[in-house]
């Protein structure tokens, strides 16, 4: 109930911003990328975090998402709530069509098989001139805004609420039998077997809710950016933040990706606008090192000692 | 008396390599069976195929009266057969309880505050109950084989199969563990031990199978085992 009544509450400080006038708009076009970041983050660490199974094929979901999305609005010019559920139901498909595929590999092996994945669909879209193929597409922005000003910032409202959905679905599955069972195949998955847990299936569930979770982070990027193209939409250093948010955060629970992505999401946009677009991804990178070596369980297991110490 | 247990012609190969070949092994309703055998006798391969870790064997395994040949792991465990590991293998994000709590959550379907009292009920009778709470890659060698043997136990098996549940421990520790064991076959659980300390073995077991190179090369009750030629052998070459 508490969890419920902040979600509200945050969510309504969402929507005071976006509708408040006065605000320069670079602040919703950032904003929107920080909380696509949060949902990425957390899609990642629901596989990647509670079962220790590496995705480096973020790029591949969103871009399902994403294309999907310009696929359901040039063709029959579906409203943008259409574009999301159906990006994030494809992006679903290919979690359990790539699950069951590479699921019973594990480590260095699964891993590997994701980042083909990339390449594979990159190919596709690269060759798909319905959508654009390598040039890319240019699309119009409907007219409709609901009440907001601007597409923008409606967009940026539509992000925080598909954020707080995220981390609520993330949340309720690390509280729940599927998260405990994920915990056990990380920890052990022999152990974890033989401790009753059907592992393949529930690594195909995470596999599925990730990836959808993935799909609709994707799905409203064409309208924000009122253009796709693949070479971005595929750009590996989706996997690299995905992955490096939750483990900054820490991935041991829901907040962990939640506190990663807010924190590197947002130092990413300020390093963009005051030194250089290059260097986000650096960022990253070195900061990914750093708590590598010197924090393994990221900002969470930092609090954890401290709070341990202080005893 | 009545058979739970029953291994049919099961082959297991790696490779080229044979590391069973063609096992036919009985165990009954309330037994406590020992299995012993040198390094590399095939021991350890015998229980992966019973308990569901490999799948991939000739032969076929049936358990108290179904076939699980091609049944996963999760679901032989589910039929009854809960094992301990020879390197024991908590799940070391989680405390004692936790541990006790995913096989209570998978097998029996339920994780709730009665399932808490369960869990610390056979918690007490492994003398865990002060390490409930504390996070499993936390404990010594023996709380760690008496947590795995726990662990077992919450998935309330009808077969009980200890994987060198006495590996590195004093003999204090031993004396410990199998008591353990002896209270659990008092429950009505039938239980088959692989071990290496022999005086063990033979204080508890009321029958053993002895495997070599793949093959069981002699089974009755410790008595005879021990002054079996073939047995020495294998032990001690010839």
């Amino acid at each position: 109930m508490k969890y419920a009544a902040y979600c509200a509450l945050i969510l309504l400080g969402f929507l005071g911003l976006s509708s408040l006038g006065g605000i320069n708009e670079y602040v919703f076009f950032a904003g929107f990328v920080i909380l696509q970041f949060v949902i990425l983050a957390t899609a990642w660490n629901i596989l990647g975090g509670y079962a220790g199974y590496v995705n480096f094929g973020v790029p591949a979901f969103i871009a399902v998402g994403a294309y999907t999305a310009v696929v359901l609005f040039k063709s029959m010019s579906a409203p943008l709530l259409v574009q999301i559920l159906g990006g994030g139901i494809l992006a679903g498909a290919l979690g359990l069509g790539v699950g069951l595929l590479t699921l019973k590999l594990r480590g260095i092996f699964f891993s590997i098989a994701t980042v083909a994945v990339v390449f594979i669909l990159e190919t596709v879209v690269n060759n798909w001139r319905y959508v654009g193929g390598a040039t890319g597409l240019q699309l119009t922005r409907p007219q409709d805004l609901w009440f907001f000003d601007s597409y923008t910032r409606m967009l940026f409202f539509v992000m925080a609420v598909l954020a707080v959905l995220s981390v609520t679905i993330a949340r309720y599955i690390q509280d729940s039998f599927l998260g405990r069972g994920l915990r056990a195949v990380r920890d052990s998955e022999e152990a974890a077997e033989c401790s009753g847990v059907p592992t393949l299936k529930i690594k195909l569930i995470a596999c599925t809710i990730s990836g959808a979770l993935m799909g609709i982070a994707g799905a409203p990027m064409p309208m924000y950016l009122s253009y796709i193209e693949p070479t971005s939409t595929f750009n590996l250093s989706y996997s690299i933040s995905a992955l490096g948010m939750p483990i900054i955060g820490g991935t041991s629970h829901w907040i962990g990706p939640v506190i990663g992505a807010l924190l590197l999401a947002t130092l990413q946009q300020i390093v963009t606008v005051t030194v250089s677009n290059e260097l986000n991804v650096l960022v990253v990178g070195v900061l990914l090192v750093l708590f590598v070596v010197i924090a393994p369980d990221g900002i969470l297991g930092l609090i954890k000692k401290w709070k341990q110490s202080s005893k | 008396m009545e058979t739970i247990l029953e291994v049919n012609n099961v082959i297991k190969q790696f490779g080229g390599f044979t590391a069973l070949s063609e096992v036919n092994l009985h165990v009954n309703k309330g037994e406590r069976l020992g299995l012993i055998g040198p390094n590399g006798s095939g021991k350890t391969t015998l229980i992966n195929c019973i308990s569901g870790a490999y799948t991939d064997y000739q032969g076929s395994i049936r358990f108290d009266g179904g076939d699980i040949t091609l049944l996963k792991a999760h679901e032989r465990t589910k039929r009854g057969i809960a094992r301990s590991f020879q390197i024991p293998r908590p799940f070391s994000s989680m405390t004692v309880m936790e541990n006790l709590l995913v096989p209570f959550a998978f097998v029996g379907g339920k994780d709730g505050p009665e399932q808490q009292k369960e869990a610390m009920a056979i918690l007490q009778g492994m003398g865990l109950a002060e390490k409930a709470f504390v996070q499993s890659n936390q404990l010594s060698q023996v709380e760690l084989r008496k947590m795995e043997l726990a662990r077992a136990m919450a998935a309330k098996p009808k077969l009980l199969i200890s994987d060198e549940a006495m590996a590195g421990l004093s003999g204090t520790e031993v004396d410990e563990v199998l008591e353990i064991l002896f209270d659990l076959n008092k429950l009505g659980i039938t239980i088959i031990m692989i071990e290496h300390i022999m005086q063990a073995v033979m204080k508890f077991s009321q029958r053993v199978v002895c495997l070599d190179a793949g093959k069981i090369i002699c089974e009755g009750t410790p008595e005879i085992i021990v002054k079996n030629p073939e047995v020495q052998r294998a032990y001690l070459g010839d």
